[in-house]
C-alpha cells in the first residue's frame, strides 16, 4: 500500500505541470494587455501596462513566459482580481471558507441518505421503495441545479420568507465583522458563532445555509443512490452472500455485514464523481442564492472577463479535485484488502 | 449483436434467442418509465422539426432563433391569448422561446457530441492502437483535462473566448472529448489483439486501414451509446452556462437563457410570491422534461445493452 500511495504522490507534480500548462495555454488566447493583470498585486500598477509587459516578458517566447508565470503561481502569486478588488490568492482565501462550510453541511446528508436509500432500493428490488428511490434518483438527476434553486427560492423565500439568500442577515453580519464582539477562529460562521456563544448567529447562518444545502444535496444524492444501488445489486448476486444466507444468518446481518461493505468499494471510487458534482454545483448554487463563496466569485469573474480570477479559480478547483481523488484512492486502497495487503 | 451471440444458454433446448431489437421492444413494453422517456424524446424531436409551424417567426424576422418582442414592457406579463405561456421581462414570448429552444437544445447536443466524439475517436484510436509512449502521453493529456471539474473548465474557456453560443459549443466539446477518448482506447486495447486484426496485418494492410476497417467498427459501439446518452447532461450544462450569462445572448431562444430572465422576478411582487411563476416554470419544465427523457431512455439502453443486468430483470 505504501508503494501504491508513493506512486500516486510521485505523479502529483506531473499533474500539476499539466494542469498549469492547460490554463496557461488558454490564457495565451488573450492579448498581452489583457494578461497584464496576472502579474500585478495592486491595480495602480496597471497604469504602466507597457512596463509590465516588458518586465514579465509577455512579448517573449511562450515557454519563457510559462516558466516565469509558473514561478509566480508556485509562490501563490496569481495576480489581481478586478471583481473581488483584491489579489486572487487573497480572494480565494476569503471566499473559500464559505464554500467549505456549505459543502461540509452537504456532505453528510448526501452520504447518509444516498447509501441508505441505495441499499434499501437494491434489497427491495422492484418493490415500492425501489420504484420510489429510482424515481427520486432519476428526477434528482434530471432537475438542473438552477431550476431547483429558483423554485426553492420562490417558495421558501418569496412566499414564506423562511430561508433568505446570502450568508448572514445584516444584523448578524455587523456583529461578525466587529472584532470587539466576535472572534474569528475558523472562518466557518456556524462554528465560530458557537465558539463565541452566540446562538442566534448560529441559527441565522443555518437559515441561510438551508436552501443551498438542500439544492446541492438533492442533485448529488441522486447520483450516489444510483451508484450504490447497482453496486449493491451486483454484490447481492455474489457467491459469498449466498453462502452467508445458506449458513442461516439473518437477512439484516447478511446485508449490513457481508454485502454492503463490499458494495461500498466501487462507491468510494465513484466518490470522485461526487466531488466533481459538488464543485460544479457550487458555482450555480452560490450564484442563485447570492452566497458569497468561491463559486459565485468565479462565475462573476467569468462574466466580467476577470482573467486572473478565472484562472486562479480553475487552478484552485483542479487542486481540490486532484487532492480529493488522491484521498479517495487512499481510502479505497485502505478498505480493499487486495490492495492494502498486495 | 456480438455480445449476445457469445452468450450460450445453459439449456439450449429452452433458450429463446432474442435479438437486441426484440429485447428493446420487450423492455419498452414492460417498463412504463422507459416508454415515457421514449415518448418525451420523440415529442421534443417533433417539436424541434415542426418549430416553424408551431411558432411561426414574424414575417420580418432576420433570425428565427431570436424571440419576437411583444412590445417592450420591462415587467413579465402573465399568459394571455396570443402568448399562452406569458412573456418575460422585455416582453419576449415564452411559448416561442420554448418551441425554438428545442431546436437550440438539439443543435447544441448534437454538435457537441459530434465534435467531441470525433476528437475522442482520433485520440482514443491512436492511443489504443499504437500503445507505448504515444498512448502514455495521450492518456496523461486526458488525465489533465479530467483534473478539472467539467463545468468550471467550460466556464474558464467561455470566459476567455467570450460569451456566446458558439463558444459554449467549443467549451463543452473541449470538456467532453477526454471521456470518449478513454473509453474508446479501452475497447481498442481488447480488440487489437484479435485474430482478424492479426490476419489483416499479415495480409499487408496499413495502420490506417486496419484502424478504420477492422478496429473501429468493432469497438466504437459503446462510445456511440454513451455519447448519445450524454445529450441530456450536455444540454443542461449549456443551459447552465446560458443561465450564468455566458451562453446565448439575451432574447435568444435557449431554455437556460429564458430561465435567466426570470431571476430578477423570482420572489414575486406586491405580496404575491408567485406573481411571475410562468417565467421559470415553463422554460424550467421544458429543460427538466428534456433531461428526464434522455435519462430514462439512457437507463433503458444501458439495461438493454448490458448483458449482465439483462438476465436479472
Amino acid at each position: 500500500m505504501t508503494v501504491f500511495i508513493a506512486r500516486r504522490l510521485l505523479l502529483l507534480p506531473l499533474v500539476g505541470i499539466g494542469v498549469t500548462l492547460l490554463i496557461f495555454s488558454l490564457l495565451q488566447l488573450l492579448s498581452p494587455q489583457q494578461r497584464a493583470a496576472l502579474y500585478v498585486t495592486d491595480p495602480r500598477q496597471l497604469q504602466a501596462i507597457d512596463a509590465i509587459i516588458r518586465e514579465h516578458g509577455l512579448d517573449r517566447p511562450v515557454y519563457i513566459q510559462y516558466v516565469q508565470w509558473l514561478g509566480r503561481v508556485l509562490q501563490g502569486d496569481l495576480g489581481w482580481s478586478e471583481t473581488a478588488k483584491m489579489p486572487v490568492a487573497r480572494a480565494i482565501a476569503t471566499f473559500f471558507p464559505a464554500t467549505l462550510e456549505l459543502t461540509l453541511y452537504t456532505f453528510l446528508p448526501i452520504i447518509a441518505l444516498g447509501i441508505w436509500l441505495g441499499t434499501k432500493s437494491a434489497v427491495h428490488r422492484d418493490q415500492v421503495i425501489d420504484h420510489f428511490s429510482r424515481l427520486f434518483a432519476i428526477g434528482g438527476q434530471s432537475f438542473p441545479t438552477f431550476v431547483w434553486g429558483l423554485l426553492l427560492l420562490m417558495v421558501f423565500y418569496g412566499a414564506w420568507r423562511l430561508f433568505p439568500p446570502g450568508r448572514l442577515s445584516l444584523e448578524a453580519n455587523l456583529v461578525v465583522l466587529d472584532p470587539t464582539q466576535f472572534r474569528t477562529y475558523t472562518h466557518l460562521v456556524t462554528v465560530d458563532a458557537l465558539l463565541n456563544g452566540k446562538l442566534w448567529i448560529f441559527l441565522d447562518a443555518l437559515r441561510h445555509l438551508a436552501l443551498p444545502v438542500i439544492t446541492l444535496s438533492l442533485v448529488q444524492t441522486a447520483t450516489l443512490v444510483r451508484v450504490t444501488r447497482s453496486s449493491m445489486l451486483e454484490t447481492l448476486r455474489q457467491d459469498y452472500v449466498r453462502t452467508a444466507r445458506a449458513k442461516g444468518l439473518e437477512e439484516p446481518r447478511v446485508i449490513n455485514k457481508h454485502a454492503r461493505k463490499n458494495a461500498l468499494i466501487p462507491v468510494i471510487t465513484l466518490s470522485a464523481l461526487l466531488f466533481v458534482g459538488l464543485l460544479n454545483g457550487v458555482v450555480i448554487t452560490e450564484t442563485i442564492y447570492n452566497y458569497p463563496g468561491i463559486g459565485r466569485w468565479g462565475a462573476n469573474a467569468a462574466i466580467q472577463l476577470d482573467a486572473p480570477a478565472v484562472a486562479g479559480f480553475a487552478l484552485f478547483s483542479a487542486l481540490l479535485l486532484v487532492f480529493g481523488n488522491l484521498a479517495a484512492d487512499i481510502l479505497y486502497a485502505w478498505i480493499d484488502p487486495r490492495i492494502r495487503l498486495g | 449483436m456480438g455480445v449476445l451471440a457469445e452468450r450460450k444458454p445453459l439449456r439450449p433446448e429452452l433458450a429463446v434467442t432474442l435479438s437486441t431489437w426484440q429485447i428493446a421492444v420487450r423492455r419498452f413494453r414492460r417498463n412504463p418509465l422507459s416508454l415515457m422517456g421514449l415518448i418525451l424524446i420523440v415529442g421534443f424531436i417533433l417539436m424541434a422539426l415542426l418549430a416553424p409551424l408551431l411558432a411561426p417567426p414574424p414575417p420580418n424576422a432576420r433570425n428565427p432563433y431570436m424571440m419576437p418582442h411583444a412590445g417592450y414592457s420591462p415587467d413579465p406579463q402573465p399568459p394571455r391569448p396570443g402568448h399562452p405561456f406569458g412573456t418575460t421581462e422585455q416582453a419576449f414570448d415564452i411559448y416561442y422561446g420554448i418551441i425554438w429552444g428545442a431546436r437550440t437544445a438539439f443543435r447544441v447536443g448534437l454538435l457537441v457530441v459530434a465534435i467531441s466524439v470525433l476528437i475522442g475517436i482520433v485520440v482514443g484510436s491512436v492511443a489504443g492502437y499504437f500503445r507505448g509512449r504515444v498512448d502514455e502521453f495521450l492518456m496523461r493529456v486526458v488525465d489533465i483535462f479530467l483534473a478539472f471539474p467539467g463545468l468550471i473548465l467550460a466556464v474558464v474557456v467561455v470566459a476567455i473566448l467570450g460569451p456566446g453560443l458558439e463558444n459554449v459549443l467549443i467549451a463543452l466539446a473541449l470538456v467532453s472529448w477526454p471521456g470518449y477518448a478513454r473509453l474508446l482506447r479501452g475497447e481498442i486495447l481488447s480488440v487489437r489483439e484479435r485474430d482478424y486484426v492479426e490476419a489483416a496485418r499479415a495480409m499487408g494492410a496499413g495502420d490506417v486501414k486496419i484502424i478504420l476497417r477492422h478496429i473501429l467498427p468493432n469497438s466504437i459501439y459503446p462510445v456511440l451509446v454513451v455519447s448519445s446518452l450524454d445529450m441530456g447532461s450536455i444540454v443542461v450544462t449549456a443551459a447552465a452556462l446560458s443561465f450564468l450569462g455566458l451562453g446565448a445572448p439575451i432574447g435568444y431562444a435557449d431554455w437556460g437563457q429564458i430561465i435567466s430572465l426570470s431571476r430578477n422576478w423570482i420572489i414575486g411582487a406586491g405580496g404575491n410570491a408567485f406573481a411571475f411563476w410562468y417565467t421559470v416554470v415553463f422554460p424550467g419544465a421544458a429543460l427538466v422534461l428534456f433531461t428526464l427523457g434522455w435519462n430514462l431512455l439512457g437507463d433503458a439502453f444501458r439495461d438493454i445493452l448490458d448483458p449482465r443486468l439483462r438476465g436479472a430483470s
